[in-house]
């Protein structure tokens, strides 16, 4: 609109968050592990569902963290690397008879290869583009797993249903609780080497290009294999937590995997503290919990106090649990002085 | 080749409610750089209360104005109230006050005015336009309140004052406030103006698409699409954005095989893409100079 020649110095998408500041202290971490350990040992069943919910979602958070907070680029289409990672786990289970354990790799691998080749056009895209373009993917996903060609396999509208897994070795616990473990077992290796990623060259190259994509390149970052490797990990990582996803909840369909997930991921995101790797699992907390809390408190205007409480996070904390963590450090390190 | 023409024009009337649409979408843009997913819902609400206002027996132009001077109002409110305090929270903390709004907006509507779906007046008629059965009196005069708000953006934007100091605040904010121009109240400015823009993409939506509280989903994702294909930097872009997609989606439809309702929209969608890999800035945008 103005005729004024644009000359913008390119605002960051992404803060900048240094690699130190993305993770949690070792003891505070053990403790945090210890308490997911203990927990499921005292609650219901139902309990033990939510947390192991919990944990898949936090994993899929974790993921959209590593590519918005770790490289810097937007997605909105997590939901179908979520469904891909979900269908192909409950394909191999119930067509194939693999075991459970064994979808997840595979769904890893071919979410991995999924997101690589998305992440090839979407280069070229940046910023509310790239969130276009994402979201597009996200809006497909449903219909794609609805179209009769593929019945055969996906169970058209009406979806599949997976068989929970009972526990290995004739050990004395409930579904639940094993699958529990499982996922905690699943979610802390994740963690780990996303950490670990982070902390390695290619994290650096993420972090590069997250804070200034033309001086990375001048620096010898090959960006386009980056940008794509980016996308790549993680969606095979948010595939392995559909894939988990899939084997807790006993069923996939199209309308399980809408862009009201993609769109609940970020909000964790979001809410979590973006670039704040364990804000992931707090993120995921509020995603799963808030609506339910949102009902109890008005049935008809559900929508209005989920927004609302949202509003509140935000503008209480506009960086997320990471904010609230930076400020519970402090305190900590002026009681000790 | 008539079968061809027909859906053409049938592509261009529902076009014509996607550039509404894309054109306050690209406003909004224009103001605050960001796109305002709640935008929509936004429309929904004000369609609402012009609907209400008609039901309390007022006039249809008269509920007309009313609304959109209400719009006006609500959008400078929403944006002094909620926004302005998120002006320096990161954009994706920003983006998340967008979906709270929508979700708050959209609950509350179905509150007041409930789930049903309620029809809507249209002061052109229903009757077909020029013999022809693919666009009626109603599509013929959607389009052409569309292209008049084009037209008098355009006035506004080059011709007057205020509308100077608006590309000022949003192209290059540091100048234009060392100018004296009030930047943060031309962003308000800008959410006024889309929230009117809005209300009458609303109101022209309505009598197409029947009045309830989820009727923007649909709409808006593709005035995004048409906004982006058109390049947001650029109202008239939006606007021949919105057309052409009104037109891909009615081609794919009919020429493309086995393409149902449902996958018209994946389709639309991809052919965007394809489109913005091309020509990233969009069709008409200019693309941005980066410094380092």
């Amino acid at each position: 609109m103005s005729a004024a020649e644009e000359i913008v110095v390119e605002g960051q998408a992404v803060e900048a968050v240094p690699k130190r500041a993305m993770t949690l202290g070792t003891g505070t971490s053990l403790v945090v592990l210890a308490v997911l350990l203990l927990v499921p040992l005292v609650v219901k069943n139902f309990i033990i569902f939510q947390m192991t919910m919990l944990l898949i979602y936090g994993v899929a958070v974790l993921a959209l963290n590593i590519l918005t907070g770790g490289s810097g680029q937007f997605s909105l289409g997590q939901s179908a690397f979520y469904a891909i990672g979900a269908y192909t786990s409950a394909i191999l289970m119930e067509t194939f008879g693999v075991n459970y354990a064994l979808t997840l790799p595979i769904a890893g691998i071919i979410c991995f290869g999924a997101g690589f080749l998305f992440g090839q056009p979407a280069l070229r895209l940046s910023g509310v583009y790239l969130a276009l373009a994402t979201f597009a993917l996200a809006t497909a996903m449903p219909q794609l797993l609805k179209l009769g060609y593929f019945e055969k396999w996906t169970g058209g509208v009406q979806g599949l249903v997976v068989e929970k897994p009972d526990a290995p070795f004739g050990l004395p616990m409930s579904q639940d609780m094993w699958l529990y473990y499982f996922t905690l077992v699943i979610t802390v290796a994740i963690y780990v080497a996303s950490i670990n990623l982070l902390r390695s060259r290619s994290g650096r190259a993420f972090m590069a290009i997250r804070d200034n994509e033309i001086a990375a390149s001048s620096m010898g970052v090959n960006v386009a294999l980056y940008k794509t490797l980016a996308f790549g990990v993680s969606a095979g990582i948010t595939g392995v937590a559909g894939a988990l996803g899939a084997i807790a909840v006993q069923f996939v369909a199209p309308d399980s995997y809408t862009i009201t997930l993609a769109i609940s991921l970020f909000l964790g995101m979001v809410v979590g503290g973006v670039g704040w790797l364990p804000g992931s699992f707090v993120g995921s907390a509020f995603i799963i919990f808030v609506p339910n809390i949102a009902e109890s408190v008005s049935k008809g205007l559900s929508g209005a106090v989920f927004g609302v409480l949202l509003f509140l996070v935000i503008f209480l904390v506009p960086h997320g649990a990471r904010q609230v963590a930076i400020v519970g450090q402090q305190l900590a390190a002026r009681l000790r002085r | 080749m008539e079968l061809f023409t027909n859906q053409v024009l049938a592509g261009i009337s529902t076009g014509a409610i996607y550039a509404c649409m894309a054109l306050a979408v690209v406003m909004i843009y224009q103001a605050i750089d960001h796109l305002n997913f709640a935008q929509g819902e936004m429309a929904m609400f004000s369609t609402f209360i012009s609907w209400q206002l008609m039901q309390w027996g007022v006039p249809y132009w008269f509920a007309f104005v009313l609304t959109l001077g209400f719009s006006f109002i609500g959008g400078i409110a929403i944006e002094r109230v909620l926004f302005k305090p998120l002006a320096k929270a990161p954009i994706l903390t920003n983006v998340a006050g967008f979906i709270a709004l929508y979700s708050i907006i959209n609950s509350c509507a179905g509150l007041i005015w409930d789930f049903t779906i309620k029809q809507y007046p249209t002061p052109f008629g229903s009757s077909p336009f020029l013999g022809s059965q693919l666009i009626s009196t109603h599509q013929a005069g959607m389009i052409g309140i569309t292209l008049l708000m084009l037209l008098g953006l355009f006035f506004f934007f080059r011709y007057t004052r205020i509308g100077l100091a608006m590309r000022a605040a949003a192209s290059v904010p540091e100048s234009a406030r060392l100018v004296g121009i009030n930047t943060s109240w031309m962003i308000a400015l800008g959410w006024g103006m889309a929230a009117a823009i809005g209300s009458v993409a609303g109101m022209m939506i309505a009598p197409v698409v029947f009045l309830e509280p989820n009727m923007m989903l649909g709409v808006l994702i593709y005035g995004f699409a048409a906004a982006v294909l058109g390049g947001l930097t650029s109202p008239f872009g939006a606007v021949i954005g919105g057309f052409l997609v009104g037109i891909f989606e009615n081609l794919v439809g009919t020429y493309i095989p086995g393409v149902g309702n449902e996958l018209k929209l994946p389709i639309a969608l991809a052919l965007i893409i394809t489109v913005l890999v091309v020509k990233p800035a969009g069709l008409f945008g200019r693309p941005i100079v980066k410094r380092v």
